[in-house]
């Protein structure tokens, strides 16, 4: 059973650099063909100072810079074998581009469990600021652990 | 890429060019959790995937959704995404062929803004949805 404490809990904010490198290497993976996502030429061309963060990359933000505490894969003693990813939202406030700064702050919102207690569900909520303090983009992850 | 001019004649019942990636095999896998900083063991260790019950690794639920992203940002600009949200129904098996795909469910006004709500998912060629989900985007 997931410790409840950690219900309500917010973490430290940290920051994690968005590298261009890194947003290249992800284009590649995902086989990205939108060349706004990896040549530069092209993503100015569109508007953008730099490259952007693709729609789903505050999700990679925030695993490159867990919380030291209401960490999922850390302190939070989960099972890595038994964890599903359930749901994911985000929404969205301001473009993230390489060479920003970015500050993430999770707050584990919710801890539940169905199926007496054969799953439990972990609601993470991580808000992403930028230098300026300004909201970037906001992002739901639900965990689930099988227990059963 | 859209202009706004259609966005403006947008109407429920449309739907988006349909977007294929894959098929996902270990390279996929290996390139994708060092791109996006996921190291769970699960999608890269074949004896980790196989002790923990699975038949092997599979793919990662985010690799999927940045899939499902590109059926997004390939139609419209990305700053037109506004919010979104999706359940991972299945796993995404190794060698899966993934299919995104997306249709307009609603028109609406919000905060003055002129939007859709598109209802989105990812199917593989077996046929198994693997993430069902709704998105919303400005099309004014």
């Amino acid at each position: 059973m997931i410790d409840q404490s950690f219900k309500g809990f917010t973490s430290d904010p940290r920051k994690i650099d968005v590298e261009k490198g890194q947003l290249k290497f992800f284009a590649h993976a995902t086989g990205e063909t939108n060349p706004v996502y990896f040549d530069e030429k092209a993503a100015r061309a569109a508007g953008h100072p730099a490259l952007p963060a693709p729609p789903t990359f505050v999700f990679s933000l925030a695993l490159g810079a867990p919380p030291s505490r209401g960490n999922i894969l850390g302190d939070m003693g989960v099972d890595m074998r038994r964890i599903l990813h359930g749901e994911q939202s985000f929404t969205y406030h301001r473009p993230i581009h390489a060479g920003d700064t970015i500050t993430l702050t999770t707050t584990t919102s919710d801890i539940y469990e169905k199926k007496g207690g054969a799953l439990e569900f972990i609601v993470q909520d991580t808000k992403a600021e930028n230098e300026a303090g300004e909201l970037c983009a906001e992002m739901r992850v639900v965990t689930v652990v099988r227990n059963g | 890429m859209t202009n706004s001019t259609d966005l403006a004649a947008l109407a429920v019942g449309d739907t988006l060019p349909a977007h294929t990636q894959g098929p996902i095999n270990r390279a996929t896998l290996a390139l994708f959790a060092g791109a996006s900083n996921d190291y769970v063991p699960l999608h890269i260790d074949s004896d980790f995937a196989k002790a923990a019950g699975m038949d092997d690794v599979f793919g990662h639920g985010m690799l999927s959704m940045a899939y499902l992203a590109q059926l997004i940002t390939h139609w419209v600009p990305q700053e037109r995404l506004l919010s979104w949200t999706v359940r991972f129904t299945a796993i995404t098996p190794l060698y899966a062929t993934v299919t995104a795909t997306g249709e307009v469910t609603e028109i609406f006004e919000d905060a003055g803004r002129r939007c859709a709500r598109l209802a989105v998912r990812t199917v593989t060629d077996k046929g198994i949805t693997t993430i069902d989900g709704e998105a919303v985007i400005r099309i004014n």
